[in-house]
Formats: structure tokens, sequence, C-alpha cells
């Protein structure tokens, strides 16, 4: 594949005239998608796509496109030639893009991911029925082949490649009472399996006792690290870009305006290099291994794109035109495995949110629900599944004043996001302890 | 139709395993993207996606692939791991598929266009974009501002091994407006209706929705909001426009009634609904004003289709009569599993996903009210406009949504423009304190490009038309 792409490029590059440039992204992806619902499969089958995109440029004059590519060489040459020939008419009536930024220093990149998953699908399928034999069992085993790859008309060259899988399932006692687990990664091991859905059964033996409804108010609680990725997602849309900075409209403009500081504990960074996914952007440029975004609760560095950087006069680190978080990390706290419970003392033990958005933005307000697997606790000893509450809270109090711990050990997760294709975004994230978190309903 | 779509339903006739019953979907769409922000150009977007996904049921399993290699050797690859699939589930399947009657639709459907994408120059298109950039920006408190628009054609041929054969060709435009100000830590946005303003159709749709003439005012909003009071706290009337009435109709009256949520299929991600099998035909959803249907025939709503995408033809249906829930959003392979009454919206966003049950055009059907009687019956309450924050629980039940602009009704009277309009409520209840419904004047056709659900997990376009409503004790709330 990696061959087919470079093969396509120098295609392309023959017939472009002196004065032009290309800069040409490629995706493939080869997955097996299998839905579960009631421990049966509910939808099996497979999807393999590919795609280029190129950018035509001229001067400061720039097009762009994407088309699929079916594999065959002939076809597949003459439609990205039909492209080109069409980027090509649209340039002149274009007007001069000023914020036009490419890398035209070469930097090559390889990263060729060993494909370690099983031959015979059918094994895991199997072992993923048989962990919901006697049980209520809904979710989703995706795996496969996820390729990108880089290439311009100066010589630059970069190519990832990856084999993953990820299980992301819940188990259902009754109505909406249910725990979530995941297994992802690149090696299926079947004993590793097996631990995550013990570790699932014995949260949903917690579940069956009568549910508990608290009334709206303030309480202490417990977000898992599944729950901070969710905090953090959230803030993601526009929190940490440079575009969103400079424009006011980022969530986090108190912390600009007003020098407002998070936990000094929290500290956020975007890591690639400890990640799984591609560290390079579809411009051409290199991601750093680090940008570190939150410093001991200090804003830090944000996401510049090439373009925000030719419009905002600032050196680009590599961001992709989103400007958005794709392999999060948090730093570690001082909460050994067993403290959240017991510091949690009387409160709620949060497993995971739902369906967060802004309540108000500038003042990096969030709502949301709980979901899962959350309990009521006192004494440091579960008592009761929560019936779902509302929550409406400020990161500041959440990330911030509210903090009363961040614990040592964190979850590495694969994100399950299959929007348009498999992610291979990722985060790295702690649990955190909070007072007075805000239920609204 | 393009050759390469015929060259496609000849392969297929050349590969189609002898199975129970299999299909070929086709999709095949051509876009482009212009954008003008801060009145300079951004990258010039354009599309060309071409593939097909292939379903096979056999021996009670359904197995499908979806692959963007559609040569004769691409199809036939697909098609052996769609019947590998059905094999492999057809003892552990959640329903039988042989029982589902899966039809062999015959037709054509064409969106109606009056004004053709390509009869624009793209230099007149952007000039467009460029002039209403220009109109945003009228202050300098003004620190963001974008005209944009989306057009796509999207072909789909439908194909199956007893002699079905269904085209579709569907043009969507979807026109965008967004100003920001700014007042030191104060930022507030105005929008074209949240992107609301998509539709089926042409250049036609600008002038529908008066894309040309919405610039000034968004600007004037967007500066009023810096200055005014936060949206005041308290149990209240509420009159939401159709530009938040979209997302209350989508969130908690669509969703809950997709059959495959009460199903159990999305349990694990987008949720499940407070609604069970029991209530079709006997739970008051709403207020005898409610009246809700899944109308598949408005020509320029943005998901009008002929044929779902497993080939059923769609026709209009009340979900929702005078208040009474009566039938389901559920395409045919959920109606069989059911039991119960549905729709044609089997759906998937494009070739590389499976159809599933999704929302197509859901409109709250207009009523008797004007505008003027509406605000005049409220005593005390707010009239939000356009949708910037929503959130429901994974049971479609506690809801909170947010808009970006508000404005006090006293008295009978709309007084003082307030920001960060907010509220929230539980869809059981809710509904049934609809008190009045607006009339034609208020009724638009709006919808989303944006709906996700799935696993794996996929967007689709969706349409709600609805007027201006008032709902009665509801609880809002402003900003911090």
């Amino acid at each position: 594949m990696q061959d087919y792409f470079y093969r396509l490029v120098d295609f392309v590059i023959e017939r472009l005239s002196a004065e032009e440039i290309v800069l040409c992204n490629f995706f493939a992806e080869d997955s097996d998608f299998v839905r579960f619902n009631r421990s049966a499969i509910r939808q099996a089958g497979t999807v393999a796509q590919r795609s280029l995109d190129i950018k035509l440029i001229v001067g400061q004059r720039q097009a762009g496109g994407d088309i699929t590519l079916c594999g065959d060489f002939s076809v597949d040459r003459e439609r990205a030639a039909t492209l080109v020939d069409r980027l090509r008419a649209q340039l002149p009536y274009l007007p001069e893009d000023p914020h036009l930024l490419y890398a035209s220093e070469v930097e090559s990149s390889e990263h060729l991911g060993e494909n370690r998953l099983p031959e015979e699908r059918g094994a895991i399928v199997e072992a993923i029925l048989q962990a919901g034999r006697g049980r209520d069992l809904v979710g989703m085993y995706a795996a496969g082949g996820i390729h990108a790859g880089f290439a311009n008309s100066f010589g630059q060259r970069n190519w990832f490649s990856t084999y993953t899988y990820n299980v992301d399932w819940s188990f259902y006692l009754s109505g909406d009472k249910a725990v979530k687990a995941a297994y992802a990664g690149f090696v299926w091991n079947p004993k590793e399996f097996q631990y995550k859905v013990d570790k699932a059964v014995q949260q949903l033996e917690s579940l069956s006792f009568p549910a508990k409804t608290i009334s709206p108010g303030q309480y202490r609680v417990y977000l898992a690290p599944a729950a901070v990725c969710e905090v953090i997602e959230l803030l993601n849309w526009g929190g940490f870009g440079l575009k969103e900075q400079r424009t006011k409209q980022t969530p986090l403009i108190k912390m600009i305006e007003e020098g407002v500081r998070l936990h000094p504990g929290i500290t956020l960074l975007e890591n690639t290099r400890d990640g799984v996914a591609p560290n390079f952007q579809e411009d051409g440029f290199r991601k750093p291994d680090q940008v570190r975004l939150i410093e001991n609760g200090t804003l830090g560095d944000c996401l510049v794109s090439p373009r925000s950087a030719k419009e905002y006069g600032v050196p680009t680190n590599g961001s992709s035109g989103w400007e958005a978080l794709e392999s999060v990390e948090m730093v570690s706290g001082e909460l050994t495995q067993d403290a959240p419970l017991e510091r949690l003392d009387t409160g709620v033990y949060i497993n995971n949110l739902w369906y967060l958005n802004y309540s108000d933005r500038e003042a990096c307000r969030m709502t949301g629900m709980t979901r899962f697997a959350t309990f009521w606790v006192e004494n440091g000893e579960i008592q009761a599944p929560l019936n779902v509450m509302r929550f409406d809270e400020s990161v500041y109090r959440i990330l911030g004043t509210g903090v009363i711990g961040i614990t040592a050990e964190r979850e590495f997760m694969l994100d399950p996001n299959t929007y348009h294709a498999r992610s291979t975004g990722s985060s790295r994230l702690p649990g955190i302890l909070v007072e007075d978190f805000t239920f609204t309903l | 139709m393009d050759k390469r779509h015929s060259q496609i339903a000849q392969r297929f006739q050349r590969v189609m395993p002898k199975v129970d019953f299999c299909s070929l979907r086709m999709v095949h769409e051509r876009s482009e993207s212009l954008s003008v922000r801060q009145n300079i150009l951004q990258p010039v977007s354009n599309g060309d996606d071409i593939g097909a996904m292939v379903t096979v049921v056999d021996s009670g399993g359904l197995g499908y692939a979806g692959s963007s290699d559609v040569t004769e050797a691409g199809l036939r690859r697909a098609f052996e791991q769609a019947s590998d699939w059905a094999r492999r589930s057809a003892t552990c399947s959640v329903t039988d598929f042989s029982h589902i009657a899966f039809d062999h639709p015959r037709g054509e459907y064409e969106t109606p266009v009056t004004t053709a994408w390509n009869t624009l120059p793209l230099q007149d298109k952007i000039g467009l974009l460029q002039t209403e950039s220009a109109r945003l920006k009228t202050d300098e408190r003004i620190v963001d501002w974008e005209a944009d628009v989306w057009y796509a054609e999207c072909d789909t041929l439908f194909i199956t091994n007893g002699g079905g054969r269904a085209h579709q060709r569907l043009c969507y435009t979807v026109p965008m407006l967004s100003v920001t100000a700014n007042a030191g830590t104060e930022t507030q946005t105005r929008t074209f209706g949240g992107r609301g303003y998509c539709r089926q159709g042409g250049l036609e749709v600008l002038d529908q929705t008066g894309f040309r003439e919405a610039a000034p005012q968004l600007s004037a909003e967007a500066l009023q909001l810096l200055s005014a009071p936060d949206c005041p706290h308290g149990v209240m009337d509420v009159l939401l426009a159709a530009d938040q009435m979209m997302l209350q109709i989508h969130e908690s009256i669509g969703h809950p009634l997709e059959l495959d949520r009460i199903l159990g299929d999305e349990r694990n991600y987008a949720g499940t609904s407070f609604v069970t099998p029991e209530m079709f035909g006997s739970y008051q959803y709403g207020s005898a004003l409610l009246n809700i249907t899944f109308d598949p025939t408005r020509p320029e709503q943005f998901a009008s289709y002929q044929f779902d995408d497993e080939g059923h033809r769609a026709h209009k249906e009340y979900l929702i009569r005078h208040g009474l829930l009566l039938r389901g959003l559920g395409g045919v392979t959920s109606q069989a599993r059911s039991g119960l009454p549905g729709v044609a919206n089997s759906r998937s966003t494009t070739w590389n996903r499976p159809p599933i049950d999704r929302m197509a055009n859901l409109n709250l059907e207009p009523g008797q009210s004007d505008f003027d009687a509406m605000v005049a019956a409220i005593e005390r309450g707010v009239y939000m406009r356009t949708n910037c924050s929503w959130s429901i629980d994974d049971s479609r039940n506690k809801f909170q949504f947010g808009c970006e602009w508000g404005r006090l009704i006293e008295n009978g009277k709309l007084t003082t423009v307030v920001k960060k309009p907010n509220y929230r409520g539980i869809s059981a209840t809710f509904w049934r304190n609809l008190k009045m419904v607006g009339n034609m004047d208020s009724f638009e056709v709006l919808g989303t490009p944006f709906c996700g659900k799935g696993e794996p997990n996929q967007i689709v376009r969706v349409g709600h038309a609805a007027p201006a409503c008032v709902f009665t004790d509801v609880e809002v709330f402003g900003g911090v």
C-alpha cells in the first residue's frame, strides 16, 4: 500500500508544470466490525476504504480535493489526473491566500506497525460471545489495519501504519444499570480480556442493589479516568487551538484574559511520542514529541496549525488544521490505587460521564450526565447504584478549586471512535476527586 | 446515469452470489466547499467519493462489506467477505434475517433543482461569499466572522438479486454565516440557524433561506448580546423559535422513537429510550397540540428521499397525533424484530457503513397560533432562538439546551434581550406542557448535517421543520 501511494504520487508529480507544487495525503483502512446486542451478533461486516487528498499550489494560490481510490492503478491514476486538472482550472479564479503555509524542508519518516492481529477472526468473536453467555452484552469489536501517508513535490515522504483491535462493550443488568468496559491494543491476549470481563462482572454485582436517587445539590465525587476523558474531550472543542484563543472563542478565555489557574496538580500535554497517532500532519510538518498545554495549572502552549501560524505570525508546532488533541496525557497525582474510595468517604463514584456540552462557554461551565456504573458511597464503601443525574459545573472547579486528589495510577485508553474511519486517538489519564460538584437534575 | 454507475450494476450481475438475498448499494458523492473567513478565501475543497456496500442474507445470517474498490474483482471480494460474515453469524444473530422481507424496489428519484450549482461560475460564488463576509464585520468588537456554502450531489444506486433497481440523485446546499463579538472575557456568537438552513436544492436555497439578507441582523445581535444581561433563573414559559425547536424535536422525540434503540442496539453508545414497546398506541407523549410526522415528501427538506438505504419506499406517516404515540422510527429489520409499525428509515452515512434506524425528516406540524398571539399569551417567559448547546441522558429523558439569543417576555410583550438563555427538563413531561403551536407564519424548514449514532459510528443528514412553540413551567437559567 505504501508503494502504491508513492507510485501514484510520482505519477501526479510527473505531470506538474515547473511552477506547481503538490501536497498529497493518503488514507486507508481495512477493518472488521462486529456489533453485538443481547450477547448475539447484530451486524457483522468489513470495510475497506482508500482515499487520496491532493492540494495543488501555484505561488500563493491553492485548491484541494479528495478522491476515493479503488486499488487499480489505471483507474486511480485517471481519477488523480482528473482531480489535478480540475484544481488547475480553478486556481486562476482564486485570490492569493495570505495564510498559506506548507513544509518545504524535507522531513521524511516511516512507522511500520507490525500486524499481530489473529489471522482467524472468528476466535475473537467467539471469545466475546462466550463472555456474553448468560449475560446481556452490548457493544462492538473493531479490528484491522490503518494506514496514512504524506508526500509532496519536494521529495518528502511520510508513512504510518498500525494494526489494532478495540472491543468496547457494556454488560447490562436491567433498565439503564450497566457496566462499561473496553479492551484494546495490538496483540490479543485471552487472559487479559478475561481479566477485563471479570472486573466488569464484579462491578455488575454492585449494580444489583436497589438504586438510589439523590437530590440536586453539591457532592463530593470521584471521576474515574474514563469520566475525566469526557471532560477533556469537551475541552478539546476549541480549548487548545491558537485560532480559538486569538478569536476569543476558547472556553479557557479566563485563563488568558484574567490569569485564572487550574489546580497545581493538573499538567496536560499533547503527547504524540507516546500515543498511537501519526507524527506528521497534512501540510507536511512533523509533530513535536510533546506540546505542554497546561503546566501545573497554568495555561501553557497551544496547538498551532500552519494556517494559524501564518495568520498570527508565530511558528507552527505541526498541529492539524483542526487544532485538536489526538494523544492527550495528564500527569499522575499522588492518590494510591485504593485511596479514591477511602478519600471519597461519602459521595458519588462516577465511572463514566455522557453527552457533555457547554452551558456557559465563557465561564467554561459544562453540563452532562452520569452514565453506566455510578455509585453512591458512604464511609468509603459502595452502598447503591445511583440513578442518572445531570451535572452543571465549571472546569475551573472540576480541574481547579474543587480538586482534592489525583490518582497516581493512570489508564491508557485507545479511542473507540469510528466516525468516517477508526480513530488513532488515545488518552492517558488519572482519576480525580472533586469537592462540591454540582448536580442539577 | 454516469457510465461508472452502469458498469457497477453490470458487475453486480456477474459477481452476485447464490444466496437467499443480496444487494449492492453504490454511493457516489461529488461535493464542493467554499468558505470566506475574515474576508479571506479559505482553501477550496472538492470531493469525489465513490464506493459500494454489499449485503448478504444467507441461512438466517446477515453480513456486509463496504469497499472503495468497485472493480469487478473488488466487488467479488466484498461479496465473499459479506457471505462469510453471514455464515458466521447465522446461528448467533439477534434475529433470523431470512424471515425479513427485503424489497426489490424499482424507481427513480431526483431532487427538484431550480438553479443548478454549476450555473454560477466559481469566481461569482466566491464573490457572493466575500460580499456577505464583508457585511458581517460591522464593528471593531467583531473578532471573527465567516460566510460559507457547501454543495453536494449524491447518486445512490440500489440493486438486488431479485431484480430491484432504485436510483436516486439528491442535491444538497448548506449555507452558513457566523459572527463572533468580544469584549474582555465576554464573547458572543450569532449564526445563521446554527447551520440549520441546510436543504435539498441548488443555488435557489440561498434565496429561499434569506442567506443574502441575514448578515446585518446577525452582526447587530452579536454586538447586542455583549452588553445584554444574563437570562434570569426561574420556572417560566418559553417561546422557542424554529431553530431551537429543531434540536428539541431531534433529541427528545426523534432519538427516543428509534426502534433499534428501543430494542437495545445502541445501549453501549448512543443509549436507549424511555419509550417501551407497550407505549405505542396508548402513551400520551405530549399535549393534544403535538403532531409529529416522518415526512420524506417535502422536496426541499434535507432528508427527503423516495427509497431508504434498504430499498424500501418511503411514505409520510404520523408518529404522534394529537399527542398520542402511534409509530416508531424503525425500518424493515426493526419492524420485524419488534413487531411494531415503523417507517422506511433504514439509512447510512454513505457506502462505508451499514444502514440502521435513523431519523430522516421529522417535523412538528403547524398549528393555529400566530407569533404575536403566542407572545401576548405569556406573562413571564423567554423567547429563545438558535440552538448552541445540547445535552440529554442516555434514555433520552433529562435534557438541557442552550441558545444563542434570548428576549424576555413580560406581561405579553417582548422586552429585554438576554444572553446565555438555557433551559432544562424531562422529555416525558415537557411535551405535555406544549401550550401553543405556531402557524405557517413561523414555520421553517430546517435540519442538520450532523446526527451521530451507531457502532461503527456514522453521521447522517436530517431535516426538522417546525413552527415556533410555547411551553409552560420550564426551568430556565442563564450564565454564571
